[in-house]
């Protein structure tokens, strides 16, 4: 049992990656870490716990990745996603960094996949971990073990009291128990705040009753709310997250990985009304799929429904939940609530939009498009007529919100006044807003946690010892 | 297979782990789940069968309990799998020994022990059972004459090849690659089941002991299949010798038997001890609480068959070669009789299934990321 009476040289706030991360790093730079995680052990590690792959560059193929992806690339896909809405030294330096990330990962026992082979894969750009996320952190806990860190489960921070630009101490809760403990230097890297629904309600209103969490119901937003209450800078748009399009029969939290759906660029989308609303096939899914959470969130009700016929339904991932099923795209209508003559007419409407000819690939952007449609699909689009049809109902899955606290390259978190902290860090989702404005791109939540994890545990380990 | 609660219970789960493929760099069972979106109950037990239990996926998963999923790969595929050995076993009627298999096991060890010491009894001339003859040719027939093991041990032993064989031509019927099995699709699968490639976990191995990595269990069990294949080997070269060479047992320690049978024997204490060891500390959560008396009992009966022989190697030439070489025979009697209704299915079952992977090896994916 850990003496929590005394002054640790750092304190860590959450329990996944970009936390263990800096915990780990911290402790090897010679520091005494506590590490606090509020949720229970068997739930440990916030949002990594559902992750499965890392976004990294790379100049030539290595053991996990193929090819090259080297930092123009990414910084243009990051450009693209976020729609400039980043910051580009700080971005770059993550990419950058990103390529240096493996060997340390591998000291601390975690394993990565043979790069994925299959449809629309992401091998070349990202880092698959070996059994996914749960997996990564059961290495780097076992590390943290290991090394002599002081682990708490079940133990929420309530305040990181700043005074005069300083945390002088940290009020939590241990077992449901208040108490207070000290440390030279915090790391902040307890995650968004998406699963504390009533502050999504301030700025979402009451659309949040329809969106499915995905990940831990445990990351509440308590430390950054807290952080920001007492004058630390925020940099983010409160409505801005990472959202996927879900199964809408996902359970409300901590779903994970299984309930999104990939049959949008195979499907006709529509909304509660019968209505197209998106260009289905403007992009591969890899790079598209984070936008459609907010697509729907936008539409009536917060709901869609991908309707696809038998050639499209092996394209795409299995469900979790059985695809609706019917012989005709009225019954299909019919099953899912929807009005079929409407439902009818804009399949019909689409199939004779389809313009017919090219090769159908869907392997890349293939060409094959809609002409005269408000809006057109422009790729992978062919008739929704061979049945049986296949239909599913779509929710905004969020992932995680990126309002965050303010930092500068070396992850001090920012006060008001520009000026850094005395002795408080963050990494991970609680400050990725300062890279990700809006969009995201596949893995790099988990490069974020990794590369300002790593920086946040040398630079509080290195102060502390000062 | 029927369509048991264990099976929709494996088929709920599989459906899951479909939609979420992070555990297909652990074994081969991941890769077959990917090839299909729908699970017979046939399929399900084949998968049942590739499963090598290494928990690697129980450990990794993010829908392991008290996650309200409560996917638990190694437990739900352990209890396929056991029901699947009562399916397919033949003749039906025996199938019951499945149930209670501890008690089987152990019982059928005693009563083989008890039969092996009355006739051993009988047969010595009288006040001659513990008399001690050292090395002398056919020393070992005074107490029990050859016709009577090769009789009992041809009879007992074939039978049960019988049985295991129509075991396994009824899993391949129930559960068995539809495509016709190729050359190259034998020797992947000799080689998987030879090398245990499924207890590797993707390098590091099995998670042994929680969360951690171990090649404990790939090992020992090499060490238990590689004695008892040594064993087997010199019981067989003692045959030949004895039939068609006209050398009589016992032969001295230097020589072909009786050195396979050492080693044997040592490689498979040591495997099936330390097996049973881990059993002890393992978590229990990733394993099947009622299947563990059968799989205990079926180590020990090895342990103890290997234990004997050695025993009976040291006490040969002394008064107590008889007892000794009497309860030795009991025990191989025992895991003769229990060979197609004991934890010794497995290795049938399991190769049958990693054929059947081989088989399917150039299947794609259905989706993907």
């Amino acid at each position: 049992m850990p003496d929590r009476k005394q002054t640790y040289d750092v304190l860590v706030a959450g329990g996944g990656n970009a936390a263990l991360c800096a915990a780990i790093t911290a402790r090897q730079a010679g520091a005494r870490v506590l590490l606090l995680e509020s949720a229970p052990k068997a739930f440990r590690g916030g949002n990594s716990r559902h992750t499965r792959n890392l976004r990294a560059m790379h100049d030539a193929p290595n053991a996990v990745l193929t090819d090259a992806y080297k930092e123009d690339e990414y910084w243009d896909d990051l450009l693209r996603v976020t729609g400039g809405n980043t910051n580009e030294e700080m971005a770059r330096m993550t990419i950058r960094a990103s390529s240096g990330v493996f060997g340390w990962m591998k000291e601390c026992g975690v394993r990565f996949q043979p790069s994925l082979t299959g449809t629309l894969n992401l091998g070349r750009t990202n880092a698959f971990f070996l059994g996914g996320g749960k997996a990564l952190l059961n290495a780097y806990y076992l590390t943290a073990e290991r090394l002599g860190i002081d682990i708490l489960y079940d133990t929420e921070v309530i305040s990181m009291n700043i005074d005069d630009g300083s945390v002088r101490s940290v009020d939590i809760t241990y077992r449901g128990f208040p108490e207070t403990v000290y440390a030279r230097c915090v790391v902040a890297s307890c995650g968004g705040f998406q699963a504390n629904l009533e502050w999504m309600r301030e700025f979402w209103g009451d659309a949040v009753d329809n969106f499915v969490i995905r990940g831990t119901p445990y990351n509440r937003g308590r430390v950054l709310k807290n952080l920001l209450d007492q004058g630390v800078a925020a940099i983010g748009d409160p409505t801005q997250c990472h959202a996927v399009a879900l199964d809408a029969r996902a359970p409300k939290f901590d779903g994970g990985i299984t309930t999104r759906l990939d049959s949008v660029p195979y499907s006709v989308v529509v909304n509660k009304h019968g209505d197209r609303f998106y260009d289905e096939g403007e992009d591969v899914w890899p790079k598209r799929y984070a936008i459609w959470g907010r697509l729907i969130a936008q539409q009536p009700d917060q709901i869609a429904y991908s309707i696809c016929d038998s050639k499209a339904f092996p394209l795409f991932m299995p469900s979790v939940y059985p695809a609706i099923k019917a012989d005709s795209v009225g019954e299909l209508a019919l099953k899912m609530k929807l009005d079929p003559a409407k439902v009818i007419a804009t399949v019909d409407a689409y199939n004779a939009a389809v313009v017919p000819g090219q090769s159908f690939d869907n392997l890349k952007l293939d060409g094959n498009r809609t002409e005269g449609l408000t809006p057109n699909k422009t790729n992978w689009a062919r008739t929704v007529d061979k049945g049986p049809f296949y239909g599913y109902p779509l929710r905004p899955g969020i992932t995680f919100t990126y309002l965050s606290v303010k930092v500068n390259d070396k992850a001090q978190v920012l006060m008001d006044n520009g000026q850094p902290a005395g002795n408080l860090f963050a990494s991970g989702e609680i400050m990725s807003g300062n890279i990700l404005g809006k969009g995201y791109l596949a893995g790099f939540g988990m490069t974020i946690g990794t590369v300002f994890g790593r920086i946040a545990g040398q630079e509080a380990a290195r102060r502390a010892r000062n | 297979m029927q369509e048991t609660e264990a099976v929709l219970n494996a088929r709920r789960e599989m459906e899951i782990c479909n939609a979420c493929r992070y555990c297909e760099g652990f074994c081969a069972v991941f890769p077959a789940v990917e090839l299909r979106r729908e699970f017979t109950a046939g399929d399900l037990s084949y998968l049942a069968n590739l499963c090598h239990g290494c928990r690697g996926c129980y450990y990794a998963c993010q829908y392991a309990p008290p996650h309200e999923w409560g996917i638990n790969v190694p437990r739900t595929l352990a209890e396929v799998r056991a029901e699947s050995y009562v399916e397919y076993a033949w003749p039906q009627p025996l199938a019951k020994a499945f149930e209670r298999n501890g008690v089987v096991v152990s019982l059928v060890a005693a009563l083989s022990i008890a039969l092996m010491l009355l006739i051993a009894m009988a047969i010595a001339a009288p006040g001659q059972f513990f008399a001690a003859r050292g090395l002398q040719p056919d020393s070992f027939y005074a107490v029990m004459p050859l016709w009577a093991m090769q009789i009992v041990g041809l009879g007992t032993f074939g039978f049960s090849l019988f049985a295991l064989g129509k075991g396994a031509v009824n899993f391949w019927k129930d559960a068995g690659a539809k495509q016709s099995i190729t050359i190259s699709a034998i020797c992947i699968a000799v080689w998987d089941a030879v090398t245990l490639k499924n207890l590797g976990g993707g390098g590091d191995g099995c998670n042994d002991n929680a969360e951690s990595f171990s090649m404990r269990r790939r090992y020992l069990h090499h060490a238990m299949a590689g004695g008892f294949m040594l064993c087997f080997a010199a019981t067989t070269v003692g045959f030949f010798y004895h039939t068609f060479m006209g050398w009589a047992a016992p032969y001295p320690f230097i020589s072909v038997p009786v050195l396979l049978g050492t080693v044997g024997g040592v490689l498979l204490v040591i495997g099936t001890g330390g097996l049973f060891a881990m059993k002890l500390v393992e978590d229990p959560m990733p394993a099947v609480r009622r299947l563990l008396g059968g799989d205990v009992a079926m180590l020990v009966l090895l342990a103890l068959s290997a234990l004997t022989g050695l025993l009976l190697l040291a006490v040969r030439a002394t008064g107590a070669m008889g007892i000794v070489m009497a309860i030795h025979l009991g025990f191989i009697l025992a895991l003769f009789l229990v060979l197609p209704y004991s934890k010794m299915v497995h290795g049938v079952y399991r190769s049958a299934a990693l054929l059947r992977r081989a088989v399917e090896r150039d299947m794609k994916p259905l989706g993907g990321e």
